[in-house]
């Protein structure tokens, strides 16, 4: 059977298995559109704003594991598009956005709505396609699907002119034939001999520690993980992006280590003799100052993308391979060697973690019990949700104070279930990809802990929230500023506050939410916060935002000393240093 | 330290723009840069001159290697290499040609043309023979040059192909 551009592009999408398009149409993209309107498989999802739809595919597909897909209109379309892809690209989540252009016939002619795309996200994405011929469109989708899964995943742009998906020029459709590029080869398993060396080294270790990143989650690698330390019992580390990988609540498990990590963890790391670094790469909210970075340690670095192997920190034993191949070959070569690990030094090491625990550990209800103040504190709001929900929810975040609360107080047991935006920071991505995780898992709580200045750059949402029956929860530590920002102005220029606090101009959230058609709470009584938490989350149906007022002195701690600090400099608490 | 870099790479829309782009990007500097497609013409070759120090250009090889219309990418300055450039020189008329041949024989050069205004020259050499010839022809008025930027060969049985 013939079909046209638009029909084709459907049945090749239906058959990578979509479930969900999440998007907005546009001049460029009404063939397209059309072709969504004669099909029934796939949903599509209307946003308010394509930073909102391509957040959300991102959400999806961090829950899932699935790419996202998004469709965009030309030029606005696919400019509003540009943040959502660099958030993608730098976390390394697969997305397919697929962008109207201009017909052919009017590229390069300044014609309206037109903008380069491909030229525009050319830095952002793994690879981006724009399609010359409409009988192309089943293999490229076929293709760009192979391209942002495998390897090191990552977002692909199909740019698709106008004329392409015309209905009236129809083509036979050619099932795709299984994708092999002679240009693109994703190594997959480790090389033996490194394996080798890496189970001999981390055996013959005293001060070993587990350092596991995002890639460790991409790569479904957790059980291995998990399996690893099971024979090991030596302490572990995740990073932003690699919350849940292993489990909060194992008494191995030191929480979140770098900028903002725990004590223990940023000790644990400089005082090792070896780092076990998994699908992490060592960027600058981890190292601090890479020349001062873990003195003592060997490093083994796992990572499917030789290019973040020794590019911050030199590895002694690179391993490239797909991070569950490598883990599940290294776990086999540990139970095979005769070197046994040292107990005795092992535990004696584990000793020395619980004594860091024990002096400057994240305890901050201990801290709480004491206070006297009235003032609801930031980390109190997400213990409570951590409470509430079990600490089974899935948590979207935003970026800030809150995001960083959120990453240090809600332990997660469960990877896939800490959806943040760690590499590119974009605020604005909490409520969109809270949408796309809802839609994945449908009776699943879906928390986004925000700010209230990230949330008010994608509130749009709140209405495709209403149009889809998207009943997520929206907790809002609403400190009347931005938070982070304020933070390094009181600690770096002596608390001038340039352009970070609102005067009298924050909107009234309830209002707000209410005129969106949901229900909202606001907070700013301590003794009020646990009964209102547990009266929004008892709506299961209902999308609740709830507008938290809290202590707007308090800053994130603790924190990495810089420019010049290495891991065990640290601020502690307000003026205290280690 | 100067590096010559050579890559094959697919013969498809944009391909060039992402290998430029990536230097761009990643803070890395272009010295010079020459592409032309190869045996089947499916695919081009480039070779592409940088400086950086050992760890600077493994990681723009890892980088390059990352594009996915990238085939395959070589240094060709960590072993036995050839590395040869083409330079096209437009010099006020020469009134002594036989000096002037005698001074451009060690690079192949040629006269293409020897007019009443102007002369022509071509020559092909490293890209350090090119730099000393153009200061021995101070003296005679440069008025145009075009190079090719450095091409580059594995001696030997080392090869870079498909």
């Amino acid at each position: 059977m013939k079909l046209s551009g638009g029909d084709m592009l459907m049945r090749a999408l239906r058959e990578e298995g979509v479930k969900f398009i999440f998007g907005y149409p546009g001049g460029a993209a009404l063939h397209i559109y059309d072709a969504i309107f004669r099909q029934k498989k796939i949903e599509h999802i209307l946003v308010r704003h394509e930073q909102g739809a391509t957040h959300a595919a991102d959400g999806y597909a961090r829950a899932t594991g699935k790419p996202g897909v998004v469709f965009v209109t030309s030029g606005p379309g696919a400019t509003n598009a540009i943040t959502g892809l660099a958030t993608a690209f730098m976390d390394s989540i697969p997305l397919i956005v697929v962008s109207g252009q201009v017909a052919s016939h009017l590229i390069g002619t300044d014609s309206f709505q037109e903008t380069d795309m491909i030229g525009v996200s050319r830095p952002i994405v793994k690879h981006s396609y724009i399609v010359q011929r409409t009988e192309d469109i089943p293999s490229i989708i076929n293709e760009a699907f192979h391209i942002a899964t495998t390897g090191r995943p990552g977002p692909v742009v199909i740019d698709i002119p106008k004329d392409i998906t015309a209905p009236e020029n129809k083509f036979e459709y050619k099932k795709p034939s299984k994708v092999n590029l002679r240009s693109y080869q994703p190594k997959v398993h480790p090389h033996p001999g490194q394996i080798k060396k890496a189970a001999k080294a981390i055996l013959s270790s005293e001060r070993p520690v587990i350092y596991a990143g995002g890639g460790a989650i991409m790569g479904n690698a957790s059980t291995q993980l998990k399996a690893l330390n099971k024979i090991l019992n030596v302490p572990v580390t995740n990073t932003l992006m690699g919350l849940g990988v292993y489990p909060a609540t194992d008494k191995h498990f030191m929480g979140m280590l770098g900028m903002h990590g725990t004590y223990q963890a940023n000790m644990a790391m400089h005082n090792a003799d070896l780092i076990l670094a998994i699908g992490a790469r060592f960027d600058d909210r981890i190292t601090n100052t890479p020349s001062k970075f873990a003195p003592d340690a060997r490093i083994i670095h796992i990572d499917v993308d030789p290019a973040s192997i020794s590019k911050i920190i030199n590895a002694d034993i690179p391993i490239v391979g797909q991070v569950k191949e490598s883990l599940n070959a290294l776990i086999k070569e540990i139970k095979r060697s005769k070197i046994k690990i040292d107990s005795e030094a092992i535990s004696k090491w584990n000793d020395q973690i619980k004594e860091w625990r024990r002096l400057h550990g994240l305890d901050h209800e201990m801290y709480l019990k004491k206070s006297k103040s009235k003032l609801i504190m930031p980390q109190e709001v997400v213990q409570q949700v951590y409470k509430i929900t079990k600490g089974d929810a899935y948590v979207t975040s935003d970026v800030g104070q809150h995001q960083m609360f959120a990453a240090q107080y809600y332990h997660f047991d469960k990877p896939r279930r800490w959806i943040n935006s760690g590499g590119l920071g974009t605020m604005g991505f909490g409520l969109p990809s809270a949408m796309g995780v809802k839609l994945a898992f449908p009776n699943k709580e879906v928390v986004c802990i925000t700010g209230e200045g990230s949330i008010q750059m994608c509130i749009q949402e709140l209405s495709t929230c209403l149009q889809y029956g998207l009943p997520v929860k929206i907790i809002n530590i609403n400190n009347q500023a931005l938070g982070m920002v304020r933070q390094w102005q009181d600690m770096n220029y002596s608390g001038r506050h340039a352009a970070s606090t609102y005067e009298e101009s924050l909107p009234d959230f309830v209002k707000l939410t209410e005129a969106y058609g949901h229900k909202a709470f606001k907070v700013t009584q301590r003794n009020k916060l646990g009964p209102t938490l547990e009266k929004a989350f008892a709506l299961k149906d209902k999308l609740v935002f709830v507008d938290v007022y809290v202590d707007q002195s308090e800053h994130v701690y603790p924190m990495l000393v810089s420019p010049n600090g290495s891991m065990k400099d640290m601020w502690l608490s307000r003026g205290k240093k280690t | 330290m100067k590096r010559v870099l050579a890559m094959l790479v697919e013969n498809k829309p944009g391909a060039l723009a992402r290998v430029v782009g990536l230097f761009h990007q990643r803070g890395y500097n272009i010295e010079s840069l020459n592409v032309a497609p190869v045996h089947d013409g499916s695919y081009s070759r480039l070779t592409v001159a940088t400086r950086g120090t050992e760890s600077a250009v493994e990681q723009i090889m890892k980088q390059i290697n990352k594009l996915i219309d990238i085939i395959k990418v070589a240094d060709l300055t960590e072993g036995d290499h050839h590395e040869l450039e083409l330079a096209l020189i437009k010099i006020s008329k020469v009134v002594d040609l036989t000096s002037m041949k005698k001074i451009i024989k060690p690079l192949n050069g040629k006269i293409l043309k020897n007019d009443s205004t102007t002369c022509v020259i071509s020559v092909t050499g490293t890209s350090i023979d090119i730099n000393n010839l153009l200061r021995n022809l101070k003296k005679n008025k440069v008025i145009e040059i075009v190079r090719s930027g450095s091409l580059g060969l594995h001696e030997s049985n080392k090869t870079l192909t498909i």
